[in-house]
C-alpha cells in the first residue's frame, strides 16, 4: 500500500507532468506591444484614483453585496437539502452537474427566461452555489465521526439532526462564511454580462481606458473584502440577508410564453427547427470545428494554470503567516486581497496590454488569482501547527517542515481548484483562445441558443470528469 | 433624517433605471442601444435622448444600459425594451426574432456606412484602393462579435479577398469587443491588423486620442447600410393607436446638436426593413445567420 506522502507526491508530479506536456501546444508568442503609453497611464491611475459620482458607486456596491448574500444563504439552504442525500449517486451527479456550468453562463441562460432582472442574477448565483455547498456538506457529513450515529437507533432524521449535524455545524458554518467572500467575487464578475454590479462599470471603465475611476471601484472592492473579519459578523448575517431582499427584490416580470418558446424553439437545433439538413452533419460539423478544438484548448489552458497556481501558491503562503511575516503580514494579507479580487477578467486584461493576445494572460491571470485563494486558505493551516523549540527558521523551516505538514490539506484544495480553473477559463474570450467558453460566448452573440447549450452542456459534462478525476486522487480514496 | 430619505430615494432611483422598468412596463416606453463604443458614456449620452422623447411622445421613456449587442436583442425580444438603436446585423437579427417590428429610422451616415482596416506602423502596410491581401498571416482584430462594421463587413470582405475564414486566414484572431478598443489595441501592436467602424475612428482621431505614426487606415470597405431605430410591432397596442408613427416622427426631427452627438450623427433619415437586405444576405453567406 502507498504511503499518503507517496501519493501526495505522485499527484503533484502528475500535474507538473501533464502541464509539460500541455506546453509544447500552447500558444505563447509574445508579440511585444509598445505597452508603455498604457501601462503608465495604469501606474498613475494607481495613485491617482477617483470617485465621480459617490452615491452611485455606494449604490452599486450595496447591488453588488445583496446578490453575494442572497444568491450565497440561497444556494446553502438548498445545497444543505441535497447534502442530506449525498449518499445517492444521483444527487452526487446532479449537484456535480449545476455546479459545473459558470455563473456567467447562468446568467446568460437566464436572460433568455427571466430578462435581465435580479431574478436572474439571484438565480445564476445560488445554482452553481447550491451545487458546491451540497459537494462540500456532503463531504463534512461523511467525515464526520461515525460511532455517535451507529450507537443510536430511530428514524434516520432523528439521528442526522441529534448527532452528524451538531458534528457538522461549526464546518459548515466556517465554510458558509468563506463562501460569502466566494459570492462577493462571483457576484462582481455577473456584471460583464450585465447586471448592475460593480463588474459592469469595471469592465466599462478598463476597456475605455478611464483607469482612475476603474481603480477607485477596485480600492472599494479590495476594502470589502479586506475587512471582512470586521463587519462580516455571524450574528449580523441575518440582517444583512433581509437588508439584501430589501434594498433588491428578486423580482422578474416573468413571460411563460418567452419560457415556453426558449425550450421548444430557441434551443431546438437549427436543422430541425428550419428543416435544412441534417442532424448528424450540424452535430458533426459543431464538434469538428468547435467542440473538439475547444475542448483541446480549454485543456491546455486548464493544466498549465493549474500547475502555475501549485508554483504561485508555494510562493505566496509565507507571505501571509504570522511564522514568516510577524506583523509584517499585514501587508502580505492586503496583497493577497487585491489579487483574489481583481477577477481574472482584468488581469487578463492587463497581460493583454502587456505581453499580447496568447495563452499567456491567460494562464497568468488564472493562476494569479487562484493562487492568492489558494496561499489565503492555505496560510490560515499554517498558523494553526505548533513547533518543537528547536525548529530551523526561514527557509528551512518552510520547505522541511511547515510545508509538507500542511501539503495534504494544500493538495486538497488545489484539486478542488482544478475544476474551478476549467470553468474559469470559460471566461476569457478577450484573449483571442478559442475555449469552450469563447464558443458559448460566440453562440450567445450570435443568438445561436441551440448551439449555446450544446456547448455549455458539453463543458458541463468535462468539469464534471476532472471533479470525478480529482476526487479520485484525494489520498482517503486513492 | 429628511436627507438620508432623500439620498437613499436617489439610490433607489438609480438601481431602478435596471430592475423596476421590467414592472412598470406597463406606462413605460423604454429603450436601449447597442455598447459600440465609449460605454462609460452611455447613461450620459443617452438620458437625454429619453428626456427628448419623454417631451415628445408625453409618455414616461427610460432608457437601460447593456453589456452587449446579445443583450440588447434579448431585451428587445423579451419586450423589456421597445425601441432600440442597433446596428446593422444586430437590428436584422433582433426583426428576425420579433416578428412584426420595424425599422423606423436610420442615421444620414447609415446610409453609406464604412469600415476600416486599420494597421499598426510596425508592419509596414500602407494605405490603398485594392484590398490589401498581404495582411494575410499577420494578427487580426475584429470589434465584437456581433458588430456589423467590426465583423460582418470586415470578415465578408477578408473571405472573398482572401479565399479562408479569418483564423485560416491569419495568424490570430481576436474580438476586442468594442471599436475604442480595437483602436488601442492595434496603436500598442498587440495586435497588427484592426477592423473599426469608421465614424468611431474620426471621432478619436478629432479627439486627438489616435497617434497616427503608430496606426493608420490602410483600406476601407465599400459603402453598406448600418445602423438603425427599431421598434416592436405591438407598440400601437399598448401605448395608443399612431404611437409608432409618432416614434418615427420624434426621432426623425432630432435636430438638436447635443442628441445628435450622442450617436454621433448628423440627422436621421427615414429607413425600413428592406433597407436591410443586403446584411441579412452577407450575414448568410458567410454563417452568422442559420
Amino acid at each position: 500500500m502507498k504511503t499518503e506522502a507517496a501519493i501526495l507526491r505522485r499527484n503533484s508530479l502528475l500535474l507538473i507532468l501533464l502541464a509539460m506536456l500541455c506546453l509544447p501546444l500552447a500558444d505563447l508568442e509574445l508579440s511585444f506591444p509598445d505597452f508603455w503609453p498604457e501601462l503608465s497611464r495604469l501606474g498613475i491611475a494607481i495613485v491617482t484614483p477617483e470617485v465621480i459620482d459617490g452615491w452611485q458607486l455606494l449604490s452599486v456596491l450595496t447591488t453588488t453585496l445583496s446578490f453575494a448574500f442572497q444568491g450565497v444563504v440561497i444556494g446553502a439552504v438548498a445545497g444543505f437539502v441535497l447534502a442530506l442525500g449525498y449518499g445517492n449517486a444521483w444527487v452526487r451527479g446532479f449537484a456535480a452537474f449545476i455546479r459545473a456550468i459558470h455563473e456567467l453562463f447562468w446568467a446568460l441562460i437566464f436572460i433568455q427566461l427571466t430578462g435581465l432582472t435580479s431574478l436572474t442574477g439571484l438565480l445564476a448565483l445560488a445554482i452553481p452555489y447550491a451545487g458546491t455547498f451540497a459537494k462540500v456538506f456532503g463531504e463534512i457529513f461523511e467525515e464526520s465521526d461515525h460511532k455517535p450515529r451507529d450507537a443510536l437507533t430511530g428514524s434516520r432524521f432523528v439521528v442526522f439532526f441529534y448527532t452528524t449535524l451538531p458534528l457538522a455545524w461549526r464546518r459548515m458554518v466556517d465554510y458558509s462564511a468563506y463562501r460569502f467572500e466566494c459570492g462577493i467575487r462571483s457576484s462582481v464578475v455577473l456584471g460583464f454580462v450585465g447586471l448592475p454590479t460593480v463588474g459592469f462599470h469595471l469592465e466599462s471603465l478598463f476597456s475605455q481606458g478611464e483607469y482612475s475611476q476603474a481603480v477607485a471601484m477596485l480600492y472599494a472592492l479590495f476594502l470589502i473584502i479586506g475587512s471582512t473579519r470586521l463587519w462580516l459578523i455571524k450574528q449580523l448575517i441575518p440582517l444583512y440577508v433581509l437588508l439584501s431582499f430589501v434594498w433588491l427584490p428578486p423580482v422578474a416580470d416573468i413571460q411563460w410564453s418567452m419560457i415556453w418558446q426558449f425550450f421548444t424553439v430557441d434551443i431546438v437545433p437549427a436543422p430541425l427547427k428550419y428543416s435544412t439538413g441534417s442532424l448528424s452533419d450540424w452535430f458533426r460539423l459543431l464538434f469538428s470545428k468547435q467542440i473538439g478544438p475547444g475542448i483541446a484548448n480549454t485543456m491546455i489552458l486548464t493544466q498549465l494554470s493549474l500547475a502555475m497556481t501549485l508554483l504561485f501558491a508555494v510562493l505566496l503562503i509565507p507571505l501571509r503567516s504570522k511564522l514568516f511575516c510577524g506583523n509584517g503580514r499585514i501587508v502580505g494579507h492586503s496583497l493577497l486581497v487585491m489579487l483574489r479580487t481583481t477577477p481574472e477578467y482584468l488581469l487578463a486584461f492587463i497581460g493583454v496590454i502587456v505581453l499580447g493576445p496568447s495563452m499567456l494572460p491567460g494562464m497568468l491571470a488564472l493562476s494569479i488569482h487562484n493562487a492568492a485563494i489558494l496561499a489565503h486558505l492555505s496560510g490560515r493551516f499554517v498558523d494553526q501547527l505548533a513547533f518543537r523549540e528547536d525548529r530551523p527558521s526561514g527557509m528551512l523551516l518552510y520547505c522541511y517542515e511547515v510545508l509538507p505538514r500542511i501539503y495534504r490539506q494544500f493538495m486538497a484544495l488545489l484539486l478542488y481548484r482544478w475544476e474551478v480553473i476549467q470553468r474559469e477559463s470559460a471566461i476569457l474570450g478577450i484573449l483571442g483562445i478559442p475555449t469552450l467558453g469563447f464558443y458559448i460566448d460566440s453562440a450567445f452573440e450570435e443568438f445561436r441558443l441551440d448551439r449555446a447549450m450544446l456547448l455549455i452542456l458539453v463543458t458541463a459534462l468535462l468539469n464534471v470528469l476532472i471533479d470525478k478525476c480529482a476526487r479520485s486522487l484525494r489520498p482517503s480514496s486513492g | 433624517m429628511k436627507r438620508l430619505l432623500s439620498t437613499t430615494g436617489k439610490a433607489v432611483a438609480l438601481l431602478s433605471m435596471f430592475f423596476v422598468s421590467a414592472l412598470q412596463a406597463q406606462e413605460t416606453f423604454t429603450f436601449t442601444a447597442i455598447p459600440d463604443q465609449d460605454e462609460t458614456r452611455l447613461q450620459e449620452r443617452f438620458g437625454k435622448v429619453a428626456d427628448y422623447l419623454e417631451k415628445e411622445l408625453g409618455v414616461e421613456v427610460n432608457y437601460i444600459p447593456v453589456k452587449s449587442y446579445a443583450a440588447a436583442i434579448s431585451a428587445f425580444r423579451n419586450n423589456q425594451v421597445q425601441l432600440a438603436w442597433f446596428g446593422g446585423l444586430s437590428g436584422v437579427r433582433a426583426r428576425l426574432l420579433v416578428p412584426g417590428s420595424k425599422a423606423l429610422a436610420q442615421g444620414y451616415e447609415d446610409q453609406f456606412f464604412k469600415t476600416y482596416l486599420i494597421a499598426n506602423a510596425k508592419t509596414g502596410f500602407s494605405a490603398s484602393k485594392a484590398f490589401p491581401e498581404d495582411i494575410a498571416g499577420s494578427s487580426f482584430t475584429f470589434g465584437s462579435k456581433g458588430s456589423t462594421s467590426g465583423r460582418l463587413m470586415p470578415e465578408f470582405y477578408i473571405r472573398e479577398h482572401l479565399n479562408a475564414a479569418p483564423k485560416d486566414a491569419f495568424k490570430r484572431v481576436g474580438f476586442s469587443g468594442d471599436h475604442s478598443r480595437t483602436i488601442s489595441l492595434v496603436q500598442s501592436g498587440a495586435y497588427e491588423v484592426g477592423a473599426v467602424n469608421y465614424k468611431v475612428w474620426e471621432r478619436e482621431l478629432a479627439e486627438g486620442k489616435i497617434d497616427t505614426s503608430k496606426v493608420e487606415v490602410i483600406w476601407s470597405t465599400p459603402e453598406y447600410p448600418d445602423y438603425q431605430w427599431s421598434i416592436r410591432g405591438d407598440v400601437d397596442k399598448r401605448f395608443g393607436a399612431g404611437f409608432q408613427q409618432k416614434v418615427q416622427t420624434a426621432l426623425l426631427n432630432i435636430e438638436q446638436p447635443e442628441l445628435l452627438k450622442a450617436f454621433p450623427r448628423q440627422s436621421f433619415v427615414e429607413a425600413e426593413n428592406s433597407f436591410y437586405q443586403p446584411i441579412e444576405d452577407t450575414a448568410r453567406k458567410i454563417g452568422l445567420l442559420d
